[in-house]
C-alpha cells in the first residue's frame, strides 16, 4: 500500500534576521524649536538587555534623528547616514540641512526595500527658516513632514493622546516649548504604564537656533 | 559618484566597493543552526575593571562532549573578550581577531587596539553576516580599559550591540542577571559605590553555581577573567555544589 507522507514545506529556514528590541519616540515642533525623545529601554521578549540605551542620534547642531526598531539595524542605519553627512561636509565644505537629511534617510531606507531596515525613524530639526521641522518615516521609506508625531512600540498608544491635544491647533495658537515637553512627558508616563518596551528612562533634545538641551526623566522600571 | 559600480543602487555608500551578492540579490535560505554549543556568560563592571565568568564546556545537542574548551580570550593589554554559543564561529572570531593584532603588533607604532572599537568591530562582522543570512551564531562579551574607565559590551548574532555594567547571556540572563543588578543596585544605594574586585569575582563565583544547579549545558569547571588598568587575570576555577537544597526541591523524593 502506497501512502503519501506530507511533510509540508522543508523547514530550512529557522534563522531570524529580525529582533524587536522595542522603544519609542516622540517628537513635536513649534514656530522655533523642535523636540525629540526616546526611552532608554533596549529589550527583547520579557528580557531587558539595558535600562540606558537612548535611541537618539544627533547628527547636527540642527537635527536630531530618533530610531527604534530592530537595534542592530537601528546601529547600521545611523552610522551609514552619519557616515554621509561627514562626506557631505567635506565634500561641500557645509552641514546638510534638514530637508537634505529627510530625503538622504528615505532614499537610504527604500535602497533596502525588499530586505528593510526593521526601525521607525523619525528625524527633528531646524528649517532654513529656524522654524521647528519634523518628518517621520515608515521603515521602508515612506516619508512624511509633520508637526508632531510618536512611533515606535508606544507610538499606537501616544499618537492619539497627541491628536487630542494638537490636532487642532492653528498658527496663532501655537504650542509652547513648555507645553510640548510636557506632552512628551506625560505621553511617555502614560505609555509606561501601559506598553512593557517602554520605560526605565525618557531623553529629551530641545534643538533650539541656540543650541541643543537635553533632559532625563524617569519612567517606571519594572 | 560610483555610478559606475556594479549593482549601485540608490543609497549604497558612494565610496563603498561591491561586496559581493548579499541576500537582497541572493535569497537562497540556508538552514542554520549552531552544532557544538557553550551556555551563558556572564560580565559585571567594578570599580577599577571588568570581570567574565564563561565555563569550558562544549555541548553537541544534549551531549556535554568537550570538558576543556576555554571561552576567555586576551586580546591585548585593553581588552578580554568572552562567548557563547556556537564554538567553531567563537574560534573563527578568536582568530581572525588574532590576525589584527598580529597586524597591529607588526607595526610597531605603539598604538593598540581599546575594547570600544572591537566591541563596534565585532558588531560590523555580525551584522554584516546575519545580512548575508549566514550569522555566526555567538554572543560576545567585550571587556576592558578605555579613557581609565571600565567598558562591557555585547553583540549578538545579529549584531545587536550595547553597553552596560552588568551583561549576561542565555540562561543567565534569566538565572543570574538578577543576582548581578541586584548586587551592583544594592551597593550603589548602601555606599553609593561601585563593586570592587573582590566582590565582583565573589558575585560571579556566585552566580555560576547557580547557573549550575538549574542550567543542564552548564559545567563546573569555568574560568574567571578579570581586567584592570594594569592586569589581566584568567583563573581556572572548579564549583563546589552543595547539592543539599536538592531534597527542598519537591517533587523529585
Amino acid at each position: 500500500m502506497d501512502t503519501i507522507i506530507d511533510r509540508g514545506a522543508p523547514k530550512a529556514r529557522n534563522f531570524e534576521p529580525y529582533a524587536s528590541n522595542g522603544g519609542s519616540i516622540v517628537a513635536i515642533s513649534g514656530k522655533d524649536f523642535a523636540i525629540v525623545a526616546s526611552d532608554t529601554r533596549l529589550s527583547e521578549g520579557y528580557m531587558i538587555y539595558t535600562r540606558k540605551q537612548s535611541k537618539l542620534f544627533q547628527l547636527s547642531d540642527k537635527s536630531v534623528l530618533g530610531c527604534t526598531g530592530c537595534w542592530c539595524d537601528t546601529l547600521s542605519l545611523t552610522n551609514i547616514v552619519e557616515t554621509q553627512l561627514k562626506s557631505y561636509l567635506y565634500d561641500h565644505n557645509n552641514v546638510m540641512q534638514p530637508g537634505s537629511i529627510a530625503q538622504l534617510l528615505s532614499t537610504l531606507l527604500y535602497s533596502r526595500r525588499f530586505f528593510p531596515y526593521y526601525v521607525y525613524n523619525v528625524l527633528a530639526g531646524l528649517d532654513d527658516n529656524g522654524e521647528g521641522c519634523l518628518y517621520s518615516y515608515d521603515p521602508v521609506g515612506h516619508c512624511e513632514k509633520v508637526s508632531y508625531t510618536a512611533g515606535g512600540s508606544s507610538g499606537v498608544l501616544m499618537q492619539p493622546f497627541l491628536d487630542s491635544w494638537l490636532a487642532k491647533r492653528t498658527a496663532d495658537n501655537p504650542v509652547s516649548e513648555e507645553e510640548a515637553l510636557n506632552l512628551v512627558k506625560d505621553a511617555f508616563t502614560a505609555a509606561g504604564e501601559r506598553d512593557i518596551y517602554t520605560g526605565d528612562e525618557v531623553v529629551y533634545n530641545i534643538i533650539k537656533k541656540e543650541g541643543i538641551k537635553s533632559g532625563v526623566v524617569q519612567l517606571r522600571k519594572d | 559618484m560610483a555610478l559606475h559600480l556594479n549593482n549601485w543602487i540608490p543609497g549604497n555608500f558612494k565610496s563603498v566597493p561591491n561586496t559581493g551578492s548579499s541576500a537582497q540579490h541572493d535569497i537562497v535560505q540556508h538552514g542554520w543552526t549552531p552544532i557544538t554549543t557553550t551556555t551563558s556568560v556572564l560580565g559585571v563592571v567594578f570599580d577599577s575593571g571588568v570581570a567574565l565568568a564563561a565555563d569550558t564546556l562544549t555541548s553537541y545537542g544534549s551531549m556535554a562532549c568537550f570538558g576543556n574548551n576555554p571561552r576567555i580570550l586576551t586580546v591585548n593589554k585593553n581588552i578580554i573578550v568572552a562567548a557563547a554559543g556556537e564554538y567553531s564561529d567563537y574560534q573563527f572570531i578568536r582568530d581572525t581577531i588574532e590576525d589584527k593584532i598580529t597586524t597591529e603588533k607588526s607595526l610597531n607604532d605603539g598604538i593598540s587596539l581599546k575594547p570600544k572599537a572591537l566591541h563596534t568591530w565585532l558588531s560590523r562582522v555580525l551584522y554584516n553576516r546575519r545580512t548575508k543570512m549566514k550569522p555566526l551564531w555567538s554572543t560576545f562579551l567585550v571587556a576592558g580599559i578605555q579613557n581609565d574607565k571600565p567598558f562591557l559590551g555585547e553583540i549578538d548574532k545579529l549584531g545587536t550591540a550595547f553597553a552596560d555594567e552588568q551583561i549576561a547571556s542565555g540562561y543567565g540572563a534569566y538565572l543570574a542577571l538578577p543576582l548581578l543588578r541586584k548586587a551592583i543596585d544594592e551597593k550603589r544605594a548602601k555606599s553609593n559605590s561601585s563593586l570592587t574586585k573582590d566582590e565582583a569575582v565573589a558575585l560571579l563565583k556566585k552566580c555560576m553555581e547557580v547557573l549550575y544547579y538549574r542550567d543542564a549545558r552548564s559545567h563546573d569547571k569555568y574560568q574567571i577573567g578579570v581586567i584592570t588598568k594594569d592586569s589581566i587575570e584568567i583563573q581556572d576555577l572548579t564549583l563546589k555544589p552543595n547539592w543539599e537544597v536538592a531534597k527542598f526541591v519537591q517533587g523529585y523524593e
